[in-house]
């Protein structure tokens, strides 16, 4: 079934005559009428784990950010180090409120010395613009280039060979979390080594025009083309959080499990007084990957999770691993819950059902036989 | 995929066959595609006493769970336990090997008040 196209409030993707002419099915996220499938979810996250899928990421937002004091305006902003970065690099990084609450995570691309590139999520993307805007200092411009852009996040292991089918042979991927401007049929693109599947892969920027024609060839290079709920069960495999769900106003990333891209030595930045001080007294919570014992219903966000009968939390995200074929969920509990192998309970529709925490992430890729 | 001959269809997508003591009850194959991949399926106890339109079963596809109402009043008299070994089954044999429950009816005229699949095809175009 597709949703209704028209409606007015939904923004609709450059990509839609490709997903139309796919028979995606069509659904609302974000504000964004976006395919949830094509063939099928599980078909279509298997494909990305054994050759190539490729997804629709136009609705997320591209926000460009230049001049001599753009770097050390980012670092003032962001949690990572955004000055570690040669031109040609990026970054996973987060933009934090006052408290120290995720506002927003991101991919941050030092295109040249003084030039960035910034990959934002579609349901944050006007907080975000208004962030960096209410921020705006002399020396730094930025520029939200959202609407110019078609863009198309292509994973898996032959990946790469769709780049080269795509590209006839004429440019090569950057390395990983590597960032490139190419000049493709006389106009210019952004090719990044990155990606929200756990596997190898890029996401491509077009002017918006070109995105459907780019996407159909892709698809015919043996790129399958995947929805978001593809996306969703793949990322949650990884134990990569989904804002809104596993990431919040009122959670840090220290409690999200990302200190790994937060700087806190690296100078003032905001929302770092409040990672100080939980990093000194304890984290009140940990994200924590939780399995399900076999046999259970799919876990899914916000049912309520128990320890010794206790209520301790609720999932933030959860589902069905086509992977692994077992039902896996992440939730904010007390830390010492977090402890791979500690016994928990999820309730689903009245009944308490066994799981236990696990260490992420959910699915490893098998070694090469 | 045609439904047999003698399958009456609810409004709420659940099937059921008409003119048999113990009728079978399944899902639509439009209700399948529109769920995608069936992942899980909570049954009825056999026995149970159910009302009409009562929520009486749980099918979970990968996105989202959904319910499943009884198409009639009556007794649960049986439940295919292939489906909730396999729940694929649903997807792949929605008319045939995945059945869901059979249900004695308290009145068989209240199945044949359901539509033929011609109607409930045509209801799914308005």
């Amino acid at each position: 079934m597709i949703a209704d196209v028209d409606a007015p409030a939904l923004s609709q993707s450059p990509l839609l005559p490709a997903h139309l002419a796919l028979g995606a099915r069509m659904v609302p996220f974000a504000g964004w009428n976006m395919p949830v499938q094509y063939a099928g979810i599980s078909s279509e996250h298997l494909a990305v784990r054994s050759s190539c899928g490729i997804f629709d990421i136009s609705h997320m937002g591209e926000f460009f950010v230049s001049g001599p004091d753009a770097t050390a305006w980012l670092d003032s902003l962001l949690t990572n180090r955004a000055a570690s970065l040669n031109p040609g690099q990026g970054q996973y990084t987060l933009l934090l409120n006052e408290k120290g609450g995720v506002i927003d995570d991101l991919i941050a691309y030092r295109l040249d010395h003084d030039q960035w590139f910034l990959v934002v999520n579609a349901g944050r993307l006007d907080e975000d613009r208004a962030w960096f805007s209410q921020h705006a200092t002399p020396g730094v411009s930025f520029t939200d280039d959202s609407p110019a852009w078609a863009a198309m996040a292509i994973q898996g292991p032959l990946a790469p060979q769709v780049f080269h089918a795509i590209t006839d042979g004429t440019a090569c991927l950057p390395p990983r979390n590597g960032i490139a401007k190419l000049s493709l049929n006389g106009s210019t693109c952004i090719v990044c080594r990155t990606g929200y599947t756990g596997e190898d892969g890029f996401e491509f920027f077009t002017p918006a025009a070109d995105g459907p024609a780019w996407f159909q060839k892709a698809v015919a290079a043996g790129a399958t083309p995947c929805g978001l709920g593809a996306r969703d069960t793949l990322r949650l495999e990884m134990g990569y959080p989904l804002n809104g769900n596993d990431l919040s106003y009122d959670r840090s990333p220290l409690e999200a499990g990302l200190g790994f891209f937060v700087a806190l030595d690296k100078g003032p930045f905001t929302g770092r007084d409040t990672l100080l001080a939980q990093k000194a007294s304890g984290l009140p919570s940990r994200l924590t990957a939780i399995r399900m014992a076999p046999g259970a219903p799919p876990p899914r966000a916000h049912y309520p999770v128990f320890h010794n009968d206790t209520p301790v939390g609720e999932l933030s995200s959860g589902g069905i691993s086509p992977s692994l074929s077992a039902g896996i969920a992440m939730a904010y509990l007390p830390p010492a819950l977090a402890t791979p192998g500690t016994q928990l309970e999820i309730e689903i529709r009245g009944r308490k059902w066994p799981a236990e925490s696990v260490k992420k992430p959910f699915y490893r890729k098998p070694p090469f036989d | 995929m045609p439904a047999p001959a003698n399958a009456r269809f609810a409004a709420s997508h659940e099937w059921i066959l008409s003119g048999t003591a113990d009728a079978t009850v399944g899902i639509s194959d439009h209700a399948q595609k529109e769920l995608g991949d069936v992942v899980y399926i909570e049954l009825p106890k056999v026995g149970r006493k159910v009302a009409a339109k009562e929520a009486i079963a749980v099918i979970e596809s990968v996105k989202a769970a959904s319910d499943i109402y009884a198409p009639v009043a009556g007794t649960i008299t049986a439940i295919n336990d292939a489906v909730s070994s396999d729940s694929s089954l649903v997807n792949s044999d929605p008319y045939g090997n995945g059945w869901l429950f059979t249900i004695q009816p308290d009145s068989p005229a209240d199945t044949d008040a359901l539509m033929p699949e011609a109607a409930y095809l045509a209801s799914l175009e308005s």
